[in-house]
């Protein structure tokens, strides 16, 4: 089991660790209900250190990143990201990631910490690397995500430059308390704030110092429970649960990162077919009539018969009722559609409704 | 440590009874709910429903996990509490008061002395079991 630099600092807190993806992990330090509301209120720091980094420099870096991802690489100017996916020739999603362009010909791509793996041998051989090199830089690089309304000002506290200034999904190269820091406005809770990524040695002195210099912003550290119940109340994919190799964007709700007019890329025409013929199946928020959950592998039902299956399902701390997401034939998608989730034998209550559960408060614009 | 009050009895499942003029108050033990993390619903079975030792009679949701709730002794229900449908929390804030599951009108009576002392409850967690 892989351990991140903060292991110490988690169990020092008192956190509850737990095995995830291969690594060894805090699911929560005083209670998940508490730390998504500490998140949603004021600010909290999450250790995502397990995240993948790879990066690609070179002057075909642009090519090879345009046929390995959906997205269109093109539109990415210096200092951008870009959320975007891998996939198989069939169309299937090998990972979901966010990308930033670096300088003109490098870039830094972010990807799921059980997948490291699988993604390195993916980009490294699903297509010639012709006038690049790609450098797994995961083991040598921390990442903490610091999020919520107050962010912004705990950040800026500790930064050497106006962090004000920084737009959603763009970035800044800078320091934060005095660690080289690479700032990027992005986050996976539906809150204004930032994800951080230094040196994997400089992750322990950052985290003290962000959690020192919060304490009168009610600052906490904050385990991947309420992570993940963060991020299903804004209808986040994650994978494993709502996207893997077995699903395609289309279904997913993810055609908005697709851009077939780009050109090329490996599962275009796959997905291309699906968009012609409209997806069988479509990813729909469900909402329970009552406070039971809906968990991954639920079977969905209607009038008794199978039509679909629920791939993440929590209480929503914030929603403060049972949500869900689920495949259900294209047919059952519609807001508003009554449903049923198999619990225990019982068919119980739910019905679609839209999505994102919880309004975002991300900074746009 | 988890709190383990002395005058109750404790299931390997981590449920307490209580000894009520004859019947059974039952809910589950600090240890039980501190593992499980925040409890966000509660399903209990009605009054007048039959429940058999060891035997599931509910299921309490945390925000990560589900688990069955079993039965320290058999009988007929005469009490179920439904503040837990709307504050499922209070099994957390007060596991062995307010947090309290079921009232049993036992049918056997033998079987309470088949349960936990404290004392044996605590050298089962002592143990490292869940």
């Amino acid at each position: 089991m892989k351990r991140t630099p903060l292991f110490s600092a988690h169990v020092e807190a008192g956190a509850r660790m737990v095995p995830f993806g291969g690594w060894e992990m805090p699911v929560q330090y005083r209670g998940i209900i508490e730390e998504h509301r500490t998140v949603r209120a004021a600010v909290g720091c999450f250790d995502v250190s397990h995240m993948g980094e790879f990066e690609v420099e070179g002057p075909g870096a642009l090519a090879i990143l345009q046929r390995l991802t959906t997205n269109d690489v093109a539109a990415l100017e210096i200092g951008q990201v870009q959320y975007s996916l891998l996939c198989h020739a069939d169309g299937g999603i090998v990972d979901d990631l966010t990308l930033y362009r670096l300088a003109q010909d490098r870039y830094l791509m972010v990807v799921n910490a059980g997948n490291i793996d699988k993604d390195w041998t993916h980009v490294t051989t699903a297509v010639p690397a012709d006038g690049a090199r790609w450098v797994n830089a995961s083991e040598r690089t921390g990442l903490i995500a610091v999020q919520g309304p107050k962010a912004e000002a705990l950040v800026g506290r500790l930064a050497d430059q106006d962090v004000t200034r920084i737009g959603y999904y763009r970035f800044a190269q800078g320091k934060v308390a005095n660690v080289a820091t690479l700032i990027s406005r992005t986050g996976y809770t539906g809150e204004d704030g930032f994800e951080l990524y230094v040196a994997a040695g400089d992750t322990e002195r950052l985290w003290r110092a962000l959690l020192e210099a919060g304490r009168a912003d009610g600052v906490a550290p904050i385990g991947l429970g309420a992570r993940d119940t963060l991020r299903l109340e804004m209808r986040y994919a994650l994978y494993g649960n709502d996207i893997d190799d077995t699903t395609n964007p289309l279904e997913a709700g993810l055609g908005w990162v697709v851009k077939p007019a780009k050109g090329d890329f490996l599962g275009r025409a796959a997905v291309e077919a699906v968009r012609a013929k409209g997806p069988a199946r479509k990813l729909v928020g469900i909402e329970m009539a009552d406070r039971s959950v809906a968990r991954h592998g639920y079977p969905m039902v209607k009038d008794g018969a199978p039509i679909g299956i629920v791939t993440s399902g929590t209480f929503g701390p914030s929603v403060e009722r049972s949500i869900a997401l689920a495949y259900v034939g294209a047919a059952h998608g519609a807001v508003g559609t009554e449903l049923g989730v198999e619990i225990r034998g019982q068919a119980k209550a739910a019905r679609v409704v839209k999505t994102p559960f919880h309004p975002s408060r991300v900074k746009k614009g | 440590m988890s709190k383990v009050p002395a005058d109750l009895r404790y299931t390997r499942e981590h449920e307490w009874a209580k000894q009520e003029g004859g019947r059974v108050r039952v809910g589950i033990t600090s240890f039980a709910q501190e593992q499980l993390g925040d409890v966000v619903f509660v399903e209990l079975p009605k009054t007048g429903a039959k429940v058999a030792a060891h035997k599931p009679f509910g299921v309490v949701e945390s925000v990560k996990a589900v688990s069955d709730l079993f039965a320290p002794v058999s009988g007929e229900v005469v009490e179920a509490n439904a503040e837990l449908g709307q504050k499922p929390e209070t099994v957390n804030a007060d596991p062995y008061g307010q947090g309290w599951m079921l009232v049993i009108q036992p049918s056997a009576a033998k079987e309470w002395n088949d349960l936990l002392t404290a004392a044996q409850y605590e050298e089962f967690l002592a143990q490292g079991a869940h």
